[in-house]
């Protein structure tokens, strides 16, 4: 009689710590693909600002078009990379790199000429641009933290030994370590 | 990487914090109970008075959890922003809320602008999801983008520390007990007076308020170190300093906050909306008198110098180099930090 109920314990005890670790690995899971998404929306903000600004610049710069042909090649790059999802989340951030320095060189570029700095429309897209790009940053930052936190939790015991079997895989982090460092170098260039 | 602020932190904050507004809560009943049993004594109803008294402290609790935030932000006049369709104005505050909101990974709060020259911000809520930031059009004026970043990522620390929720009950319960012994208090005096006068005429009618504004005074003479306790508990230097830790943690820019720091101390205007049951909701106390007249014992913040110097501390750990006029404020508090 009382081994049965022990039985009955052990095995009402294993169930109930499976429910907690597969919930637990759910959750988890699904702040890793809302973080993506969130770095996704910013991206794209970031893709659709791009054209504006090259337009609204293209008639000051004449003499810099290819630094404009360079960006908008730089976006389509990333445009395209962006496309393959959360699997291909290395390319992405490679093209996405690209992309910051050349929007910083336009930037740079931008300081030269007076007449776009007295430019209302420019300065606006010039602040849209810099959130965005303070905004891509901070989601990176924080989906690192989040596949940090995720990548920990099916590689440490006892979750390790099942999570695998049951289809939790680690994921990619989104850039490894410069991403940390790069964050303030870009806000000092941006925004002084 | 080093400035990190790792999960479990701030887990634990959410504990505690949750644990010490139930306290509260507790000990809100507990006061008025006993204000409501001196009063039932006092005026023969005996436990009707403590049964009405509960309930006004347990109403009182459910308003300041749901309303609370809102008779806050009304009281310092702060006026809220469309979020989605910011005025020219006010477009890079809300982008810079955005980020901090992005960087924590907590939902967009709503966000406030009180018309005041003095800078200042705070945060208030009941939790992440349903929390308010609210800065001063001097702070929005005063400061450049990434000093504002600082500050925004200290309420946005409040706000994810679940820190707004007790702070808001201290504002709103203590509010209202203050209140509410302000008024017997004077009510005492008033009547005392009156008392005396009709002492003549009706003894005793005379003699049972007397024993009322007798026992009352009692009572109140027990809340009131209460009250100056809990205040002092709502802003620990702990909290402080753990916000100023993680708003670095989202920014990673330690010299920014520190700036801004410097900046709002400095600043000579008084902000005028703040009072004693809001101050310490705000990023810096807002009542530069008071604070100056009582250095210890009442301090609702940690001082500025210890604040930089403990920004200082992570930027040297950062490798970000600290700029020389703040190394010298960071200096200039070695006496003070207690």
């Amino acid at each position: 009689m009382p081994s049965i109920w022990i039985l009955l314990i052990v095995i009402a005890v294993i169930a109930l710590f499976l429910v907690f670790m597969y919930n637990g690995l759910v959750r988890l899971r699904n702040m890793v693909d809302e973080a993506w998404n969130q770095i996704s929306v910013q991206l794209k903000r970031r893709h659709d600002l791009i054209p504006n600004l090259v337009n609204a610049v293209k008639g000051y710069m004449e003499f810099e078009q290819e630094t404009l042909t360079k960006v908008v090649d730089a976006r389509n790059a990333a445009v395209s990379a962006q496309a393959a999802g959360p699997g291909a989340a290395a390319q992405s951030a490679q093209a996405e790199n690209m992309l910051s320095g050349m929007l910083r060189q336009l930037f740079a570029l931008v300081e030269n000429y007076p007449q776009l700095k007295a430019n209302e429309n420019v300065m606006q897209l010039q602040e849209e641009l810099t959130t965005t790009e303070n905004q891509i940053g901070f989601a990176r930052q924080h989906y690192n933290s989040v596949v940090r936190e995720y990548n920990t939790s099916i590689q440490t015991f006892p979750n390790a030994l099942l999570a695998g079997l049951i289809g939790f895989r680690p994921r990619d982090y989104f850039q490894i370590e410069e991403a940390d460092a790069a964050v303030p170098a870009v806000d000092l260039s941006l925004h002084t | 990487m080093s400035a990190s602020t790792a999960p479990t932190t701030f887990f634990r904050e959410i504990d505690h914090n949750r644990r010490q507004s139930w306290l509260l809560v507790g000990v809100v009943v507990v006061v008025l109970g006993l204000l409501g049993g001196a009063i039932g004594y006092a005026t023969g109803v005996g436990w009707v008075g403590v049964g009405i008294a509960v309930a006004i402290a347990v109403l009182l609790s459910l308003g300041s959890f749901f309303a609370g935030d809102q008779l806050v932000l009304a009281s310092s006049g702060a006026k809220e922003i469309d979020v989605a369709n910011p005025p020219e104005q006010y477009k890079q505050f809300v982008n810079v809320v955005t980020e901090m909101s992005v960087a924590s990974g907590l939902p967009m709060p709503r966000v406030y602008v009180i018309d005041d020259t003095a800078p200042n911000a705070f945060a208030t809520g009941r939790d992440p999801q349903h929390a308010s930031i609210a800065a001063t059009t001097g702070l929005l004026e005063k400061l450049d983008r990434e000093e504002l970043q600082g500050v925004i990522g200290h309420e946005m620390s409040h706000v994810r520390n679940y820190d707004i929720r007790f702070t808001l009950l201290v504002a709103v319960l203590v509010g209202s007990i203050a209140l509410l012994a302000d008024f017997f208090l004077r009510f005492t005096f008033w009547g005392g007076g009156r008392s005396r006068s009709s002492n003549s005429d009706n003894d005793r009618g005379g003699g049972g308020l007397q024993a009322l504004i007798f026992v009352i005074a009692i009572v109140l003479a027990i809340i009131a170190p209460i009250i100056a306790r809990l205040v002092q508990l709502a802003v620990s230097r702990r909290r402080e300093e753990l916000a100023d830790v993680s708003s670095v943690d989202l920014t990673r820019n330690p010299v920014g906050l520190a700036r801004a720091l410097k900046a709002i101390s400095d600043d000579p205007e008084v902000l005028e909306v703040a009072n004693r049951a809001t101050q310490h909701l705000y990023i810096v106390n807002p009542i530069k008198s008071f604070e100056e007249r009582s250095k210890s014992m009442w301090d609702t913040h940690p001082p500025i110098p210890e604040r930089i110097r403990v920004l200082e501390r992570i930027a040297g750990q950062m490798g970000v180099s600290f700029p020389p006029e703040l190394e010298a404020v960071a200096q200039s508090g070695g006496g003070q930090g207690a």
